[in-house]
């Protein structure tokens, strides 16, 4: 199967701190990637890195087959871990804003996944609750044909109603083509939807591989094994 | 739904959907829900539905028609056996279970019985 991203390699410092340390990753099409770790375990680091937000300091970033640069964003859909709208919009502009901007956003995909979270065009973005933020956040992002989506953080802060909703919206999104890249430390809450999880701690890979493959192992869900790994 | 035993999530699913069958809500011969379907509904990765159907199909409880989708064998003795062995499993744990507690055979098969004898009068 065809690799989507592959990492090798990959180290990152901020000045002394080191928050990536030779990471080796790979992500095949078709396959829902969780990244797990605590604060500051370097996930996000690794997801800008990903989205060409940060240069690495040494190895290697590809993205299907290409150095991270103007065609991996192209093919790239990133869904940030803080609000990135601006407040004088409406859902509307949101829309138009996306559209005008990537030339892979699928209009008729919107308007079903606006409908699925109960949102409405006029909404203004002030007026929304941390949740509503959230799903129209994801609309805009699923929007996208993208080949890898990367979804920082998607169901932090939000009510159990709104978490359930993003869940059905990612599963629904799942396509053989492209590959989900999502970090979390609600791993509860998500490790099912996940093909493969990466276990971060402090910027390097504790544990990784097929979800299925660790809870037969080690007779354990892939929470606890989060536990056992983060844990005193 | 939620999968709380400690084993693989297509295994789960494998039981879920083998109870069904044995217990009538899914008949011999019918059509399971989609892959998607199934994975939206339990809210789990559809590679995960799709080894849990695999699986099955292994076990030769359902069959795949191309384009068709998922259905349920029409063999009914084969529904039977399921059922048995599904039957036996809970027994040998029960025993396993009770005898751990210190029961002896004996002991255990009055308080079955004696269990089976008040649910029937309730």
């Amino acid at each position: 199967m065809k690799n989507i991203v592959e990492i090798n390699g990959l180290t990152k410092n901020y000045f002394n701190k080191k928050a990536l340390k030779d990471i080796n990753l790979k992500i095949e099409e078709g396959k829902v990637v969780g990244i797990l770790g605590p604060n500051g375990s370097g996930k996000t680091t690794l997801i800008k890195i990903l989205t060409g937000l940060l240069r690495e300091t040494k190895g290697e970033v590809f993205i299907d087959g290409h150095r991270v640069g103007v065609y991996t964003k192209s093919i790239v859909s990133y869904l940030p871990d803080r609000n990135f709208l601006y407040n004088w919009m409406t859902i509307r502009d949101a829309f138009e804003f996306f559209k005008d901007f990537y030339q892979d956003f699928d209009e008729e995909k919107f308007k079903d996944l606006l409908d699925f979270m109960k949102l409405k065009m006029d909404m203004k973005i002030t007026t929304l609750s941390k949740g509503m933020h959230e799903k129209l956040n994801l609309s805009l992002v699923l929007s996208r044909n993208a080949k890898l989506y990367v979804l920082d953080e998607p169901i932090a802060g939000v009510d159990p109603v709104a978490r359930d909703q993003i869940l059905d919206a990612i599963i629904n999104n799942y396509n053989r083509n492209s590959s989900m890249l999502i970090t979390t430390h609600l791993v509860r809450d998500m490790e099912n939807i996940f093909d493969e999880v990466v276990f971060l701690k402090e910027g390097e890979i504790a544990l990784m591989g097929n979800a299925e493959a660790l809870r037969e192992e080690r007779g354990k869900h892939i929470d606890d094994i989060y536990k056992e790994i983060f844990g005193e | 739904m939620e999968f709380n035993e400690n084993l693989p999530i297509y295994i789960q699913i494998m039981n879920l959907l083998k109870s069904k069958i044995v217990s009538g809500e899914i008949n011999e011969g019918d059509k399971l829900p989609s892959v998607r379907e199934l994975s939206k509904q339990l809210k789990v990765n559809p590679n995960t539905i799709q080894r849990a159907y695999q699986e099955l199909e292994r076990e030769e409880l359902v069959f795949t028609q191309r384009g068709m989708g998922t259905f349920v064998t029409e063999d009914v003795e084969m529904i039977k056996k399921l059922k048995k062995d599904m039957a036996t499993n809970i027994v040998q744990e029960f025993l396993v279970k009770m005898k751990k507690l210190g029961f002896n055979s004996k002991e255990i098969t009055e308080i079955l019985s004696e269990w089976v004898e008040k649910e029937e009068r309730e």
